[in-house]
């Protein structure tokens, strides 16, 4: 649990953060969005103290983040820093294993966790792990740099835009593997990203800031249904809006009794992908089928339809 | 030009040197015209090996001094603590390059005696500005977010010095060193005004009896040895600059 309460940071005199107050539950993903320059680094930042700030306190499970010395509460938060920041004399393998190194985890052990985390980004250990950073690709920088906020198991993890310059393919691969990660490990993950798709998708909530003010803190069909302020409903996209919130859902809880001709589509598929198939097909209806592959029934446009209006 | 050719060339320099060196006698027909009434052709108050060792030898002590002082005085006003001095250093060192070696000479030798000493403190001083301005170059151009994100992963300010800063220095550290070197190789010579033991013996043994064979062999001797290190320098600094992620500048 990570419970920022009243931060405020201020150079000279402009106010970055002001006076934000939210609660990041256990085991959970809280993404922070705003536009450029409204001080979503500088918050993350200073729950890990990379910045201390003007005011206020942070707590993780419930102790205060100034009671260890800053540089052993780093070593316990993971932190993907906005642009990699990969050390560029130092190998990919090296790059991974830097926390668990200074954490002074036996050899066979960061060896261990380094193939893991490759293995797991798809960077083959025997071909990349000698590498250096200038020899990979942007995407495969930025992975790299995710893999080393991951690499000592942190129980929290900082998250600045990890998944930026990464092609659409990659970028949902790696927020799948994110989701599968959080959920194994039972993370508590704070992702800061200007992709309002991937904060839906990401976040068990959302929260918008605007010129250093936490403008709304809620869940992602909240934040679409009910935007605090025109600034967070421009910022959602107001005509995406059905469609996130469509994105949220999932079939099985959109089924209705019935069948249909063609292909069945899963249960556990986003509604908004059903919508997507039906409409592109020009069909009015589509059979619905379990993980069993057993028919659960079917998925119409007019069903959909009204799913995607603003709930009352 | 075919890439084995600079090679070649520095092989044969070294070649050259070496046998120059060892074997003066050697060259008595090539150097013979320079000379008049049957002056001798080749040094003889001293081995000229001895005398390119000991210059050598001086050039590596004042060097390595110059090193140390430079880095951990750049090192102390790059971080927080230290900034105030950062004004202060710089005119310091400045002060030592401006101060012309003769002068540190004349100074020094009634303070400490002839001999090696005050040349050792001659090139001590003029060699620290190269190497203290690249360091600092070096130490305040790192890439922010590399720096941060040693910060992140919880280095202690010891560990990003010595683990990320300056291994990435390193290549510029390294340009500032081999200025100094190759400044320092010619500057040795007029020690031996001072009664140091280094090449500038011959050349002012040439000048003194008019012997312009004496002068270009202590000459051609620095002249090949600031050539030969600076590229072996060079070469070290390309090395270390692409193991550093670091394009050569
Ligand atoms: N060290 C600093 N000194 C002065 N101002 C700063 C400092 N760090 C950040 N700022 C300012 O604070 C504001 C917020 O910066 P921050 O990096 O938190 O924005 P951001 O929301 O992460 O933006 P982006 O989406 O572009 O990454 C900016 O206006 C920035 O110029
Ligand atoms: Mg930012």
């Amino acid at each position: 649990m990570i419970e920022i309460e009243g931060i405020t940071k201020r150079y000279d005199a402009t106010t970055v953060v002001d006076d934000v107050s939210m609660v990041i539950e256990p085991r959970t993903i809280a993404v922070i969005v705003g536009t450029s320059g409204s001080g979503k680094t500088t918050l993350l930042r200073m729950i890990n103290r990379l910045v201390e700030p003007t005011s206020g306190i942070i707590k993780l499970d419930g102790a205060d983040n100034r009671s260890l010395p800053g540089y052993e509460l780093r070593r316990s938060i993971g932190y993907a820093i906005q642009g990699h920041g990969l050390f560029p004399h130092r190998t990919v393998a090296q790059n991974i294993a830097t926390v668990p190194v200074l954490l002074g985890w036996d050899k066979d052990r960061i060896k261990a966790r380094v193939d893991e985390l490759m293995t797991l980004y798809q960077l083959d250990p025997e071909a990349f792990g000698p590498r250096y950073p200038h020899e990979l690709s942007g995407g495969q920088q930025q992975r790299v740099g995710v893999a080393r906020a991951l690499a000592a198991e942190p129980n929290v993890l900082l998250m600045d835009e990890p998944f930026g310059a990464l092609d659409p393919i990659i970028r949902n691969k790696a927020q799948e593997d994110l989701l599968a990660i959080q959920k194994r490990f039972g993370t508590t993950i704070i992702l800061v990203t200007h992709d309002m798709e991937e904060a839906v998708h990401m976040g068990d909530k959302i929260a918008v800031m605007d010129a250093g003010k936490l403008v709304q803190y809620a869940k992602p069909a909240e934040i679409l249904a009910k935007p605090a302020s025109a600034f967070v409903e421009t910022l959602v996209g107001a005509s995406e809006r059905p469609f996130r919130l469509l994105s949220l859902g999932r079939v099985r809880d959109a089924v209705e009794k019935g069948s249909a001709e063609g292909e069945a589509i899963p249960g556990d598929a986003s509604q908004r992908d059903a919508l997507a198939e039906l409409l592109w097909t020009g069909r009015p209806a589509l059979p619905v089928k379990g993980a069993d592959g057993k028919p659960l029934g079917r998925v119409t446009v007019d069903g959909l339809v009204k799913r995607a209006a603003r709930p009352a | 030009m075919k890439a084995w050719l600079p090679s070649l060339l520095r092989l044969a320099l070294v070649m050259l040197l070496v046998a120059f060196v060892t074997n003066p006698g050697w060259f008595v027909p090539l150097l013979k015209p320079l000379t008049e009434n049957n002056a001798p052709v080749i040094y003889n108050q001293g081995s000229l090996l001895t005398l390119t060792l000991l210059h050598l030898r001086t050039v590596l002590i004042a060097t390595v001094a110059a090193t140390i002082v430079a880095v951990a005085l750049a090192i102390l006003v790059t971080r927080p603590a230290g900034a105030e001095f950062l004004p202060l250093s710089r005119s310091l060192v400045n002060i030592g390059q401006t101060f012309p070696p003769v002068a540190v000479l004349a100074l020094a030798v009634p303070a400490v005696g002839f001999g090696e000493k005050p040349t050792l403190i001659a090139l001590f001083l003029y060699g620290l500005l190269p190497i203290f301005e690249n360091a600092l170059t070096g130490l305040t151009t790192l890439p922010a977010n590399v720096v941060e994100a040693a910060r992140g992963a919880g280095m202690t300010g010891w560990q990003r010095l010595t683990k990320v800063e300056l291994p990435l220095s390193a290549p510029i550290i390294l340009g500032g060193i081999r200025l100094s070197v190759v400044i320092s190789l010619a500057t040795a010579t007029i020690g031996s005004t001072v009664a140091a033991k280094t090449l500038g013996e011959v050349i002012i043994a040439g000048l003194l009896s008019n012997n312009l064979a004496f002068i270009l062999q202590g000459g051609l001797i620095v002249a090949a040895l600031a050539v030969l290190i600076y590229d072996g320098l060079s070469a070290i600094e390309r090395y270390t600059a692409r193991r550093m992620g670091r394009e050569a500048e």
